[in-house]
């Protein structure tokens, strides 16, 4: 036989003694330690269900009956309205203070960077309570030329409405920690590419937003799927300024009937009822956006055009 | 007498403290290939970059047919072009990077038509129609659809260069084109840049490809230091150099 060096016969005595027929096969697996924690595991849950279902005290029929209610919805929509607006804010204001960050121009460079360190660095509800009491320092808001004559002004409670101070609040606020992940996202895009696009006769702004923006979302979008998802439960903050959103809708309740903890379990399960749909969402984007790079096992609609573009006219592999 | 692509006079660029290019002074007719060799250092890749404004000069000057690189002459005083205009320039200048920078997000066929749509505002099907004839002219028609991520090295700087000559640029520029590939994926490229060559267009490349120059090259120059050492006809630098240094590197190279 032409190939013994490379492959001994197995039922040939080898002179070590060992079985090389055995050592064919795989080991034998021990699942003992599995199936005992699994069952540890499985009793402790059972003993918080068992509590969560016979302790009268949750009310769990007030729960779905205040779940379902037209309030508790109302407020809900208020959530994901104060939620897409504030993040659609901080978006725009992070592209802004990230691209101000990245300028050649000192001034405005320091500046944005003066911004962000005071929206990231004082807490979010102190930022909301002086927005809602922004009347306190500015009674009026003019339009005008500065030191010169004023064109109207307005009474500051009249514009800076809970809701305006809400987003205020939040958008500046995730405005500050959107700078640095679009920053980070820019930074990560090889200067190589850049200067191909540059090379090729492309105005800044097309190199922007065709070429560099696109790669950058894929750093960009998962933190801020995280951020929308964060952003979700902190606009609960806003029930200080008697916005009646999610939370303050339930709290408005339960000082009412004093069916507290059934509320508040009612506004969770929303909560994360919505979590669980945004975090589909983020895998859905995250997914388009990695397009153009080798993931094995995910497929989408245009790689797998191309790959069937390419299978047609690729030469088959010759079998021996 | 021949038309002048490129006239650079005194050219000169510093990192810093370093001085990369001490004094440049080149001319370079239409329709020629030159060939710029020297060791890594030598300032070769920069003063390629500084023809299409990656990078900009701190003395002297180039033209390119005539026009010169990133300042413009008003009323007598002399004024720094601005991003539109450096762009317009770039526009007839083709770039082929040793890295590829192909752009990853973007299929082959709409790497090749980005800049031709976007920036010469051609239609985009006229545009599709002539990217499918570079695509045949290098080899790789079978990948219209592909991503860069599944092209070897040597298919992506062919799409590459496909994509500079998109734009239908009266001069290529290749900074070390074959250095970053695999030795058996250099042939193919160097065959295109050879056809390319070969129809006429001016070329300036930066390369470590001796036997590229020699063949193809209708001028070699050599640079170190940050200048030019020797140049010539490739055929007679290579075999006969006059320079000490220039002598040191080839009995390296070769």
């Amino acid at each position: 036989m032409a190939n013994t060096a490379t492959e001994p016969d197995a039922k040939a005595p080898a002179g070590d003694g060992l079985d090389r027929q055995l050592l064919q096969g795989r080991p034998h697996q021990r699942h003992g330690g599995l199936w005992l924690t699994a069952a540890i595991v499985l009793f402790a849950i059972f003993l918080i269900s068992y509590s969560l279902i016979t302790n009268p005290r949750f009310e769990w029929n007030v729960v779905f009956g205040w779940f379902t209610s037209e309030r508790l919805f109302t407020g809900l929509l208020r959530t994901l309205g104060l939620t897409a607006i504030s993040m659609a804010v901080g978006i725009v204001v992070g592209v802004l203070l990230a691209l101000a960050r990245l300028a050649p121009n000192a001034v405005v460079a320091g500046t944005a960077a003066f911004l962000v360190w005071l929206f990231r660095g004082v807490p979010v509800f102190v930022q909301l309570l002086f927005w809602g009491f922004i009347a306190a320092i500015y009674p009026r808001i003019a339009v005008g030329v500065p030191f010169g004559p004023e064109f109207f002004s307005v009474d500051a409670n009249v514009l800076i409405t809970p809701f305006m101070a809400a987003i205020l609040g939040l958008g500046l606020n995730e405005g500050a920690y959107m700078s640095e992940i679009v920053r980070a996202g820019l930074l990560s895009v090889n200067r190589g590419q850049t200067e191909a696009a540059t090379a090729l006769g492309m105005r800044r702004f097309a190199i922007l937003s065709r070429v560099v923006l696109p790669q950058a979302m894929k750093i960009i979008i998962p933190p801020t799927g995280n951020q929308t998802i964060s952003m979700l439960k902190t606009t609960s903050l806003v029930s200080v300024l008697a916005f009646p959103e999610l939370l303050y809708s339930a709290q408005l309740v339960y000082s009412a009937n004093f069916k507290t903890i059934p509320l508040l379990i009612a506004a969770s399960m929303w909560y994360l009822l919505v979590t669980s749909i945004l975090s589909l969402g983020q895998y859905f984007i995250e997914r388009h956006f990695n397009r153009g790079g080798i993931t094995p096992g995910r497929s989408t609609r245009r790689t797998r055009k191309a790959k069937a573009e390419n299978s047609r006219t690729a030469p088959q592999e010759v079998q021996p | 007498m021949t038309e002048v692509m490129i006239e650079a006079q005194g050219v000169t660029k510093s990192f810093g403290d370093l001085e990369v290019l001490n004094g440049i002074d080149l001319t370079i007719p239409k329709g020629s290939v030159t060939c710029i060799i020297g060791p890594s250092g030598s300032g070769k890749s920069t003063f390629l970059r500084c023809i299409n404004q990656l990078e900009t000069l701190d003395g002297g000057y180039i033209l390119v047919e005539g026009q010169p690189v990133g300042v413009k002459v008003r009323k007598g005083r002399l004024h720094a072009q601005n991003n539109a205009e450096a762009a317009k320039m770039r526009e007839n200048i083709g770039m082929v990077f040793q890295s590829f920078n192909l752009f990853p997000h973007m299929t082959v066929l709409e790497n090749i038509c980005e800049a031709p749509v976007r920036v010469k505002k051609e239609s985009r099907k006229a545009v599709q129609d002539r990217a499918k004839i570079l695509l045949e002219r290098v080899g790789l028609s079978e990948k219209v659809h592909a991503y860069p991520a599944s092209l070897s090295g040597g298919q992506q700087q062919r799409v590459a260069i496909a994509r500079a000559l998109a734009m239908e640029p009266r001069l290529m520029l290749f900074d070390e084109p074959t250095s970053a590939l695999d030795p058996e994926l250099v042939g193919e490229v160097l065959d295109v840049m050879r056809k390319l060559a070969d129809g006429g267009m001016t070329m300036i490349v930066v390369t470590h490809e001796i036997g590229f120059a020699r063949e193809v090259g209708d001028h070699l120059i050599f640079m170190d230091g940050g200048g030019i050492v020797e140049q010539g006809d490739p055929r007679t630098v290579l075999s006969d150099p006059q320079h000490v240094r220039t002598k040191q590197f080839l009995a390296k190279v070769i």
